[in-house]
């Protein structure tokens, strides 16, 4: 039996091999274009100009200009993200278990698909026809309700102005995520609550927000990383004078705005492990509160 | 159970006004080039100008090589992933979701220090292989996209029987994954490709750090020294990413499984 | 008065009319089953019993109290249903509390009903467990648990049994029943599984296409189909199409051979069309005297099933099928030989309804 055995054997490995070079190109390049150069940075990040060993850089994102510049990129990034997730929720719910007819599915599932990807620079331009100084709802504004929401103290180019802009595309990202996890929702599950005494809240508090927590805190996380590495969209709004992390860094690099390329990398390396965190919290909430799914 | 519809058909209409709204506003600001009556003058204007025809067939030439490769490079990992190596999924799902994570930023600054000049594989050194950085870059870019894509596609074939089949017919490893697997998957390969399309085309900030004559750059030109041009571009811009949307749906109504 | 009395529902979805004018009582501590091929409305009837589905028209009472228009958790009821719907995020005990817990008892008496529930359905030690931890037929025992936890008055299970392999399906249709007697519950039972509708119940009532075909004990059903749709769909009886050639003498011509029953054909007259059918085990081979009815015919097919051989047995147009032991010292029969089939007078069932 040994003998027959051995060259079946010999054979499996020898094709398991070939499966892993050919999955050798995806390794490498992932390695040369995703992992090392993250590291690359991360390194530089703890090195000074002559490539000693420093913790300056780290001690330099000290600086009032950088604490701002994240603080107000936290702020939109997470204030875009939470109204992305409750009207993109809200507006998944109405259209999946609200009763609407058939065709507001599928024609809301296409509209999420283009809207989500409508970003960066020409999203910037729709706003600013739109909200701008000159733009048609601002016109419309002052025109029939008199309202200059400009004297008013609005500007697109504020944390509200573009957070409101970064939800054109979170809301309907969130209805693209979230809809496979509402389909999930059994009928069943409703109805055995309902025949148990459960009112519509304690169905909603009890059994479908927990069975949908993860899903949603995942969502809340991926929409808080879209906004947080977004760049275009601000810059075509405001040039570089708009201090959030992604245009410092992206003045830094093109003209060394900080007069410190090191302390770029250090820059580079916050948003790293702002994320890197913020994911790590989400896997580790997720598997916490899931211990229900195997 | 009865429930009233109200509140959804709300919802829905609140949300149908905050998507509308803007594209309205924009398609309305790309008119007024003309003082005192609505014209096309922007997008004849935009169309005409050799920035725009140059920077985007450059775009479109660049996001068809991000395609290529993107195809060339998914579709054997996701293809072996499921029929040989299951244990690496968690390895290489994490690695397509990393770019989702990672911002588009940061990676191209590592580029920039890693592939500089003066470095051991000096990238950014010409025209030429600054280009094909590009390529790689938008690869990554559209990494979460094209394997999602590919793989959900892999799924609904019998990957298996199919290889096996053609296995005992004498074909080779390239002739199965390009004569049969790919022809099966094509669906999600084409959804892939259209929507990596729609998120290169009109990418901003790598081509602009890398100093690329791109769409996003020459857009963020244009917004920077025109008044009406750019509300045309959006339209433009929007126009494309539908239609790359519509192919998709398109490409899926006609697929295999659901006329068979 | 029957405890839950259903009068005259109908249900219209949109332009098809689903369940159409069922009258249906059940008396206290019963165990009814809606047995009917799919689609017939048996889920729909139950939804209405429990109130996700208001009825287009007619009454639904229980214990004599209009409850048409009551919400469902007004009703007082408790739901199994086909796919396992025990709620996934909580544990086995937090599933069979949940009704207690949202009727705000209290926190000891929650917790001694819950233990009392495990018992019942014999797993007092999955008590902590997620649903993704149980077989699909443990987890069909809790959601009766979680059912009748809150003491309802009637129980409605909706194919409960479905979705399981056929030894669980087995053991737990007897756990049920036994269950249910032991509680003494109200209970209405759907399938379309004929056997377990014969096997469990009190009564069974026949549904197709929206309508009752008929509703009688087990017994009732099996032998004395009344209509060719319960004939066909409860057992295996053979169905014969003949032509009354005598109404008052009961005689009918199948196939040119005449044949005559004893129960007679009230109302009949000469030349109607109509079918009969007879059990399988009433007949035997072989040509009998006296009164029995014989029927000339060839085999057409044998079927060699260990102890049994079946055998087909065709006349001009129809067919009927019948079991012989199997013995050993003696040749089987054979396709296309001739052969004699009798049974008596009084097994032959006339059904009601044209024949199609
Ligand atoms: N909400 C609804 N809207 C429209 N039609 C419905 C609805 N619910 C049920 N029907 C239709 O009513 C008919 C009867 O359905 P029902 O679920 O009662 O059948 P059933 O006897 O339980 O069948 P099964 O054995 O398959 O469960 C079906 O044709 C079904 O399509
Ligand atoms: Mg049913």
């Amino acid at each position: 039996m040994s003998i027959t055995a051995l060259p079946a054997t010999a054979a499996r490995e020898r094709r398991i091999t070939w499966s892993w070079l050919g999955i050798l190109p995806f390794i490498l390049f992932s390695l040369m274009f995703l992992l090392l150069p993250a590291a690359n940075l991360i390194v530089g990040a703890f090195q000074d100009a002559s490539g000693n060993f420093t913790l300056q850089n780290i001690v330099n994102l000290g600086q009032p200009s950088i604490i701002r510049s994240y603080t107000l990129s936290l702020q939109i990034s997470a204030a875009s993200a939470l109204g992305g997730v409750l009207i993109g929720f809200a507006l998944a719910l109405a259209t999946i278990l609200g009763g609407l007819p058939r065709w507001v599915r599928p024609t809301l599932m296409t509209f999420s698909g283009v809207a989500s990807q409508f970003a960066g620079v020409p999203l910037a331009f729709a706003f600013l026809a739109t909200l701008g100084r000159t733009g048609l709802v601002t016109a419309l504004l002052f025109s029939i309700f008199d309202i200059n929401i400009y004297r008013g103290g609005f500007n697109l180019l504020s944390f509200w102005g573009l957070t409101i802009t970064y939800l054109y595309f979170q809301i309907p990202l969130m209805v693209l995520v979230v809809s496979p996890a509402l389909d999930g929702l059994k009928r069943e599950w409703r109805e055995a609550a309902a025949i148990l005494g459960a009112t519509g809240w304690q169905y909603w508090t009890m059994i479908a927000l927990p069975i949908l927590w993860p899903s949603l805190l995942g969502a809340f996380l991926l929409l808080f990383a879209n906004a947080f590495g977004a760049i275009a969209t601000a810059y075509a709004l405001t040039g570089s004078s708009f201090n959030i992390v992604t245009i410092l860094l992206y003045a830094q690099i093109r003209g060394d705005a900080l007069h410190d390329p090191n302390l770029g990398y250090a820059l580079a390396l916050g948003m790293i492990v702002i994320t890197g965190v913020s994911n790590g919290a989400y896997i580790w909430l997720a598997s916490r509160s899931a211990r229900w799914i195997r | 159970m009865k429930q009233s519809r109200f509140f959804p058909w709300i919802g829905f209409i609140f949300g149908a006004i905050y998507f509308l709204v803007p594209l309205i506003a924009t398609f309305e600001f790309s008119l007024r080039m003309q003082r005192g009556t609505y014209s096309f003058k922007a997008y004849q204007v935009v169309l005409a100008d050799p920035g725009f025809q140059a920077s985007f067939s450059y775009s479109a030439l660049i996001a068809l090589l991000t395609i290529i490769v993107g195809i060339a490079l998914v579709v054997p990992t996701a293809y072996l992933v499921q029929l040989k190596l299951p244990k690496l999924r968690p390895v290489v799902e994490f690695m397509t979701l990393l770019p989702l994570v990672v911002p588009a930023i940061v990676i191209v600054f590592g580029y920039l220090r890693m592939y500089n000049s003066s470095s051991w594989l000096p990238l950014t050194g010409s025209a030429r292989s600054t280009d094909l950085l590009l390529v790689f870059a938008y690869v990554t870019l559209s990494l979460p996209y094209m394997y999602r894509s590919v793989d959900t596609a892999l799924r609904t074939v019998d990957i298996r029987t199919l290889t096996e089949a053609a296995q005992s017919l004498g074909s080779s490893w390239p002739r199965i994954l390009i004569q049969v697997i790919l022809p099966n998957i094509r669906v999600g390969v084409l959804s892939g490709a259209f929507l990596t399309f729609a998120i290169v085309i009109g990418e901003f900030t790598i081509a602009s750090l890398l100093n690329r004559p791109a769409f996003g750059p020459y857009m963020q030109l244009i917004g920077a020294n025109r008044a009406y041009e750019p509300a045309a571009l959006a339209v433009i811009a929007f126009a494309i990413t539908w239609a790359c949307m519509g192919l998709i749906q398109l490409v899926a109504s006609f697929s295999p499984g659901q006329k068979r | 008065m029957a405890f839950l009395s259903i009068e005259r529902i109908t249900k219209t979805f949109g332009a098809t009319t689903t369940v159409k004018g069922v009258d249906l009582a059940v008396e206290r501590g019963e165990f009814v089953t809606l047995l009917g091929p799919s689609g017939c409305g048996k889920t729909t009837i139950l939804r209405m019993v429990a109130g996700f589905e208001t009825p287009s028209s007619g009454t639904i009472r229980i214990d004599g109290k209009d409850v048409t228009d009551l919400k469902p958790h007004q009703r007082k009821i408790g739901m199994v249903f086909q796919a396992y719907a025990l709620f996934p995020n909580m544990t086995v005990a937090d599933n069979i509390a949940f009704g207690l817990k949202v009727a705000r008892k209290n926190g000891a008496e929650i917790a001694s009903r819950v233990k009392e529930m495990l018992e019942l359905i014999k797993l007092p030690q999955v008590a902590e467990r997620y649903p993704y931890q149980l077989s699909g037929g443990q987890q069909q025992r809790v959601a009766l648990a979680r059912a009748l936890a809150i003491k309802p008055q009637i129980l409605l299970l909706d194919e409960p049994l479905s979705a399981l392999d056929a030894k669980i399906r087995v053991s737990l249709r007897d756990e049920i029943r036994a269950v249910q007697r032991q509680l003494g519950i109200t209970t209405i039972f759907v399938t379309h599984d004929q056997e377990e509708a014969l096997s469990m119940s009190d009564r069974v009532c026949v549904m197709s296409e929206g309508r009752i075909e008929q509703l009688g004990t087990p017994f009732e059903i099996y032998n004395y189909p009344k209509t060719r749709f319960v004939a066909s769909f409860v057992g295996t009886l053979n169905i014969l199409s003949g032509r009354v050639s005598d109404g008052a003498e009961g005689r009918i011509v199948v196939d040119g051979q005449e044949i005559v029953t004893s129960r007679g054909l009230n109302g009949a007259s000469t030349g109607d069309a109509l079918a009969v059918a007879l059990r399988p085990e009433a007949l035997s081979i072989g040509r009998a005297n006296g009164s029995s009815n014989n029927l000339e015919g060839t085999i057409d097919e044998v079927h060699f099933l260990g102890s049994v051989v079946r055998i087909r047995v065709r006349f001009k147009e129809s067919a009927v099928s019948l079991d012989t032991f199997n013995r050993p010292n003696a040749a089987p029969p054979e396709r296309g030989q001739p052969i004699t089939v009798n049974f008596g007078r009084e097994d032959i069932l006339v059904l009601e309804g044209a024949p199609n």
